[in-house]
């Protein structure tokens, strides 16, 4: 049972994150939203349709960096063989799909009004739903065997394997021309989106971060708790 | 002069302790066997030692060396015949063993005496597939006729062999030792070979919290 | 080296020796740019446009479908646990098992696209081009393959999960593919797009030698 004796202190990290995490994603998702809906001005084109962008970016950022905090872990639960890190890798994943499906989703409602179309077949649009089924199998993994530990090992794996769609839909919108706005915020020289737009969408998505971080938090401690409870019985029952 | 050493062993399977603190000498000559019942971990050790799995606990040892800071050192001395034979249905005996003797570099003159070993000469050319279990384990088994390695890892070699079929395992096996061989063999019960260790399972099985 | 052969002579005489597999999986994709062909209609101009892209897909649909092949037997069989202890190292057995399992796919696969090519009325001029396409990438799509088939090794409802995690991580690959074809049929330079897909190869090769073996240990640990 020594296993079990270090998570003990990420479940009492984990406990004393998490409601202080939430309390500032409720604040700043708030706050984004408000600023993004209410203040920011309406674009001279689109109208108010353009404040969808206040949703969708922060969720596609999300998108992106979750897959890559994702990798992060897989690479450290395989390399330190850190069992901890593979409990992360599973809680992570959900999350990171249903930021995919948001931008997805909030991007499909943008763009019918501004481009005329649900969807297009694209770099960009593309490989963000490549990357939403690489979620999904990520998370399909974990159920596929009988023995879960192996289960963590190959999604961990796979969490990799699959990083090198991140690139690709980084500069899939500069390789290929596309219906899809190319970057204008994260840029070498600096975004060029106007400040009155700009603040919004980063109060929106350090909210979805400290979201992320809480609810990670919250099904990494579900997990240990479930792995315990499980140990548990096998003990009891005289395994 | 001790060769391989297990020492504290453990390893677990699914969620499960199977055994810990194992530990063990064999020095050249030696045999091991593996006694205990079913899911006593008696696989999962022969597979520990072949190093295809890593112990939960504990070290193994080759001439005081750690088998893991060589593994291929350790492949090359270690001959494994698993529960599953390990041979493709579609090929032939005569196939499947010259397909072995080519991995190891063995030329094949040789291959004609592991077939005689074990009986095979009469159904060489008829795919596995056809062939009856017995037939099949004896056709595993000629690989350890053709193999170099010094550890030879047995998992039930017995299983479906007839008299005749456990006559040459054994004889084959009692030549291994005589030449320095190391051999440990996992079985549910006793194993017709002199002057072997025995390693009763159960007894390294974690001891059960009182409900 | 020479264990390379061996194992390589033993994949080869397998593949033949069990031909039926690859022969349905051509079969399903000669099946597969059929029904496509059925469903666009007779418009001739739309089926030439549609080509390239009909014929990546179903070589996605078919590599996908014969990557259970690749380890599942052997690791059932007690197979994998002898090659994992022989002389070759693991990456040279991935390799060699690769290599003759395309041999059995994208091979085929590339010998019957004149046949779809000629169905669907590609142009002569542009067939240089797809069909280079094809030997460059579908090498990528073993190698890619490679890594799914043994991470997915034992799992339940396999044949199903491993789909799912091969088409993401094969898509831009055919993505590479077509735009290659598409851009020779527009009249431009294809040399940039077919590079691409050379270095796509070229980047899969390292990738699928070191994370095929390590999810082939994983599925050996588990025993």
């Amino acid at each position: 049972m020594q296993r079990f004796a270090n998570p003990g202190r990420f479940l009492r990290l984990a406990d004393a994150l998490i409601p202080w995490a939430a309390t500032v994603a409720t604040a700043l998702i708030l706050l984004g939203l408000y600023l993004g809906l209410c203040v920011a001005p309406a674009d001279y084109q689109q109208g108010d349709t353009v404040r969808i962008m206040y949703v969708h970016v922060p969720a596609a950022w999300m998108a992106l960096s979750g897959y890559l905090f994702l990798a992060v872990v897989s690479a450290a639960a395989l390399v330190w063989r850190h069992p901890l890190a593979h409990l992360v890798a599973k809680a992570a994943s959900p999350l990171g799909a249903a930021f995919t499906f948001l931008a997805l989703v909030t991007g499909s409602l943008w763009g019918r009004p501004t481009w005329g179309t649900w969807w297009v077949w694209d770099g960009r649009l593309t490989s963000v739903l490549v990357l939403f089924f690489l979620y999904l199998g990520h998370m399909a993994l974990y159920g596929a065997f009988d023995d879960e530990r192996r289960g963590q090992k190959a999604a961990a794996i796979l969490a990799l394997v699959g990083a090198v769609n991140l690139p690709i839909i980084k500069f899939s919108v500069d390789w290929w021309t596309t219906l899809h706005q190319p970057a204008s915020v994260f840029r070498l020289d600096g975004p060029t989106i106007d400040a009155q737009m700009l603040w919004p969408l980063l109060v929106t998505a350090l909210g979805f971060m400290a979201y992320f971080l809480a609810l990670v938090l919250l099904r990494a401690k579900q997990e240990v708790l479930s792995q315990r409870a499980r140990a548990l019985a096998l003990l009891q029952a005289g395994a | 002069m001790v060769l391989l050493q297990g020492r504290a062993l453990a390893a677990e399977r699914g969620w499960r302790l199977l055994f810990r603190d194992l530990s063990f000498e064999l020095d050249a000559g030696g045999g091991l066997l593996l006694n205990g019942p079913n899911g006593s971990g008696k696989t999962t050790l022969i597979r520990l030692l072949a190093g295809l799995q890593p112990p939960l606990a504990g070290r193994l040892l080759w001439q005081d060396r750690p088998v893991d800071e060589d593994r291929e050192g350790h492949r090359r001395r270690v001959a494994y015949v698993g529960h599953q034979p390990g041979i493709k249905p579609a090929l032939t005996p005569g196939e499947q063993l010259a397909f072995e003797a080519g991995l190891q570099g063995v030329p094949a003159g040789r291959l004609a005496a592991a077939e005689a070993r074990f009986h095979l000469t009469r159904f060489r050319d008829l795919p596995t597939a056809l062939l009856s279990a017995g037939q099949r384990r004896r056709t595993a088994l000629a690989r350890l006729v053709l193999s170099e390695a010094s550890l030879w890892l047995l998992d039930e070699p017995a299983t479906s062999l007839d008299a005749e079929g456990e006559a040459s395992l054994w004889a084959l096996v009692e030549e291994h030792r005589a030449k320095g061989g190391l051999v440990v063999v996992a079985s549910h019960g006793a194993v017709p070979l002199a002057g072997v260790a025995r390693v009763d399972l159960a007894q390294f099985a974690p001891a059960v919290a009182p409900a | 080296m020479s264990a390379f052969l061996a194992l390589s002579r033993r994949e080869l005489l397998l593949l033949w020796r069990q031909r039926g597999e690859p022969l349905i999986a051509l079969a399903f994709f000669l099946l597969a740019a059929l029904v496509f062909a059925f469903g666009a209609g007779p418009d001739a101009a739309l089926l030439q446009r549609i080509a390239p892209g009909v014929l990546w897909a179903s070589a996605l649909f078919a590599v996908v479908l014969s990557l259970e092949r690749l380890f599942e037997s052997d690791h059932a069989e007690g197979a994998l646990d002898q090659l994992a202890l022989s002389p070759i190292s693991l990456p040279m057995v991935v390799a060699a098992k690769v290599l003759v399992h395309w041999l059995g796919s994208g091979f085929l696969l590339l010998l019957a696209a004149p046949l779809v090519a000629l169905a669907y009325g590609l142009p002569w001029a542009l067939w240089p081009t797809l069909l280079l396409t094809l030997l460059l990438g579908t090498p990528s799509l073993s190698l890619i393959g490679a890594v799914v088939a043994a991470t997915a090794l034992g799992a339940r409802r396999g044949g199903v999960l491993i789909p799912l995690l091969a088409l993401p991580l094969m898509l831009p690959v055919l993505i590479l593919g077509v735009t290659a074809a598409d851009a020779a049929a527009a009249g431009l330079a294809d040399g940039a797009h077919l590079l691409l897909l050379g270095a796509a190869l070229l980047f899969a090769l390292p990738l699928s030698l070191v994370a095929a073996p390590a999810a082939l240990r994983q599925a050996l640990e588990a025993g």
